[in-house]
């Protein structure tokens, strides 16, 4: 099928090029970490009730640590006017807005991954016991914070202060989705397993990804050509 | 033409604004356990109700510029927006004299509060980003798609709250919020008047954002010449 | 049928046209030559050729179809003003991903015979960031050739291109339209641009002041065109 193969075509440029450098990925992951640290001067890490919602917590680094990954994503195609040449491609907008979703969506999760352990260390907690739910709930969440990054970034892509901007747009959007990650991470940290009550929170994540993915696919054209 | 509309319906909110005060504060009695200030859920809810119409209606001119590149459709989107979000703010506001008065707190997180909020900064991040683009045409576009965004997020945001909110009770502001059916008139009425009133200003808006890009426009010509 | 078609293109930002009522066309084969000042609208309205914009009202028709189908995308070369590489990429890095976003049959021999044909297949490998500016411009000319494209647009190329790359460029030029391709470049440079061109049209503040073919005198005295044409 075309329009896979040419999504797997941009993804893997788009990682190709940033693991050369490694300048996103570097500075999520430095950010991530410090964020970790100064959360547990606002927390004491020794307190139950701070483990309690650690959970939440992570995914305030994650979504923090993720946006600098995510501005990043159309904003590289700016030095030399690559935008330009990408959009003249026969290429169509989902498949351009897939290909840079899915990169971004492996270099944010690989910045998670890393953060884990040490979120772990840091705040005493046991992140293993529910490892397989975890893992589902950690690809859900970043996947809806990839799509809204990944289009703010591309809405963003010829604005002035786009730095400011992005963030700033992409937070508000951002809350149904990193609340319904908060809770469930929360209740799979602490050991419970995935109760009727975080069904809902599952589904509407689940919701959240295909309606906005869906949006962005169409709307991507509109927004790069007009 | 449109300023006949403009006064015409302006003169009948505030009509119905007058008469609904004085029935507000001369008629109505107290309520049994809350005392004067339950007046206030006379703007309160019909200014949530408008502000969500303010919603609903930009995103139907946002949709529609897309479709057909008419700029005056992105003249309503801003126009409306900026009165939605007047009228959310002044909901933010009253809820929380509300609960100042009757539960000594500025502010609790609420459902309804918080969704509020919530949907206020989403749609002054419209603002926000009107304000960042200069060429009107792209402005117009970019602003466009992002509304459809904001709005898919809308009814997500409240429902993930509410959801949020009992799971995690909180003191909930209205306590129940049912009005007495005698009230039920005055409620509507200011309701009317209230939508009355956001059609007046989004009017007054447009046409200042009208002239703003008539004046751009000849800006532009000038610097060709 | 036309290669390229522009029928009564407007283009307006905000109220303001910035293209007003744009009539042109060029035959496969033909050069065209699209001139006027700085600010008359000829990228805004090589854009839209290209299909990176949209016209407010009118419309573009490549080989009779709309420049934004993917087919038509896939007959279609750019160079604008920048060179549309990526930095950390290798130059054969870079080719071989254009070639596969063009969906050319076998990416990695287009892309080695593009690299032999403007002169870069000893830095095959080298990353573009480390290239020099020469280099750069010429990969940029690859690329734009590198998938055979029936109409080039060219944006004002002469401007940021040394002489060494000017001269691959013309020569690759002349080839395309020996071999039937059409092109049409916009510049304001007009001794390199009238070289080659078959026909000309010159722009005025977004309106079509002249659109012929190219004659002897326009050669030999450029500004000719401008004097008798122009508005001042």
């Amino acid at each position: 099928m075309d329009f896979l193969r040419q999504t797997l075509v941009i993804a893997r440029k788009d990682l190709r090029a940033e693991l050369r450098t490694k300048e996103a990925i570097n500075a999520s992951l430095a950010f991530a970490l410090v964020i970790l640290v100064l959360f547990s001067f606002a927390f004491d890490p020794l307190e139950e009730q701070t483990r309690e919602m650690s959970g939440g917590l992570l995914w305030i680094v994650f979504a923090f640590a993720g946006t600098l990954v995510l501005n990043r994503s159309f904003a590289r195609e700016l030095p030399n006017d690559c935008l330009v040449a990408l959009i003249a491609a026969p290429i169509s907008g989902g498949a351009l807005f897939l290909g840079k979703a899915l990169a971004n969506f492996v270099l944010v999760i690989a910045v998670e991954l890393v953060s884990l352990p040490v979120f772990g260390i840091f705040y005493n907690v046991h992140w293993t016991s529910r490892i397989w739910s975890l893992l589902l709930v950690l690809a859900l969440g970043t996947w809806g914070l990839t799509v809204i990054g990944t289009i703010f970034s591309a809405l963003t892509v010829n604005i002035r202060l786009r730095e400011l901007m992005a963030p700033l747009l992409v937070y508000p959007m951002l809350i149904p989705a990193l609340m319904s990650a908060m809770k469930l991470t929360m209740d799979l940290i602490a050991g419970k397993p995935l109760g009727g009550e975080d069904q809902v929170w599952l589904r509407l994540l689940v919701a959240f990804d295909v309606i906005f993915t869906a949006l962005s696919l169409v709307l991507l054209e509109t927004v790069l050509v007009g | 033409m449109r300023e006949k509309l403009i006064y015409g319906l302006g003169a009948i909110a505030a009509i119905l604004l007058a008469r609904n005060l004085y029935s507000i504060f001369m008629q109505l009695p107290d309520e049994a356990s809350q005392g004067m200030i339950y007046r206030i859920i006379f703007f309160h809810v019909p200014a949530a109700i408008t502000a969500m119409l303010c919603a609903a209606v930009t995103c139907i001119t946002s949709v529609t510029y897309l479709l057909t590149r008419n700029l005056r459709y992105d003249a309503i989107s801003v126009a409306v927006t900026e009165v939605g979000l007047a009228f959310l703010a002044a909901n933010l506001v009253t809820g929380s004299i509300w609960g100042r008065i009757i539960w000594g707190i500025w502010w609790t997180w609420d459902a309804r509060l918080t969704s509020a909020l919530v949907c206020w900064l989403l749609y002054a991040g419209y603002l926000m980003l009107r304000h960042a683009i200069e060429e009107p045409t792209a402005r117009a576009r970019i602003s466009a798609v992002f509304n459809i965004f904001a709005f898919a997020d809308v009814p997500i945001v409240i429902f993930s709250i509410k959801w949020w909110r009992t799971q995690h009770p909180q003191p909930v502001f209205w306590g129940g919020g049912s009005i007495d059916p005698a009230m039920y008139l005055t409620a509507v009425l200011n309701l009317v008047a209230l939508v009355l009133l956001a059609v007046v200003l989004s009017l007054i808006r447009l046409r200042q954002e009208e002239v703003q890009r008539e004046i751009d426009s000849i800006r532009r010509y000038a610097h060709a010449v | 049928m036309n290669a390229v078609a522009a029928e009564g293109v407007w283009k307006f930002y905000g109220d303001y046209p910035a293209l007003r009522d744009v009539i042109l066309d060029a035959q496969p084969g033909a050069c065209l030559a699209l001139i006027g000042r700085n600010g008359a609208g000829k990228t805004t309205l090589l854009r839209i050729i290209g299909g990176f914009s949209r016209a407010g009202r009118g419309q573009v028709r490549i080989f009779g179809k709309d420049p934004r189908e993917i087919e038509t995308r896939r007959r279609v070369g750019w160079i604008g003003h920048g060179i549309s590489v990526y930095d950390e990429l290798s130059a054969l890095e870079n080719l071989i991903l254009f070639g596969r976003l063009y969906n050319l049959p076998n990416p990695h021999k287009s892309a080695m015979e593009w690299l032999e044909r403007t002169g870069l297949e000893r830095v095959k490998d080298g990353l573009v960031r480390e290239f020099s500016r020469g280099m750069r411009q010429r990969l940029a000319v690859a690329r734009t050739f590198l998938h055979q494209p029936s109409v080039l647009l060219l944006d004002e190329p002469f401007t940021a291109l040394d002489d060494r790359a000017i001269t691959v460029l013309q020569r690759l030029l002349r080839e395309a339209l020996a071999e039937g391709r059409t092109v049409v470049v916009s510049t304001h440079q007009l001794r390199e641009a009238l070289e080659l061109a078959t026909h000309v049209a010159l722009l005025n503040r977004g309106k079509i002041a002249f659109h012929g073919e190219r004659t002897a005198q326009m050669v030999s005295d450029p500004g000719w065109l401008y004097a008798h044409y122009d508005e001042a």
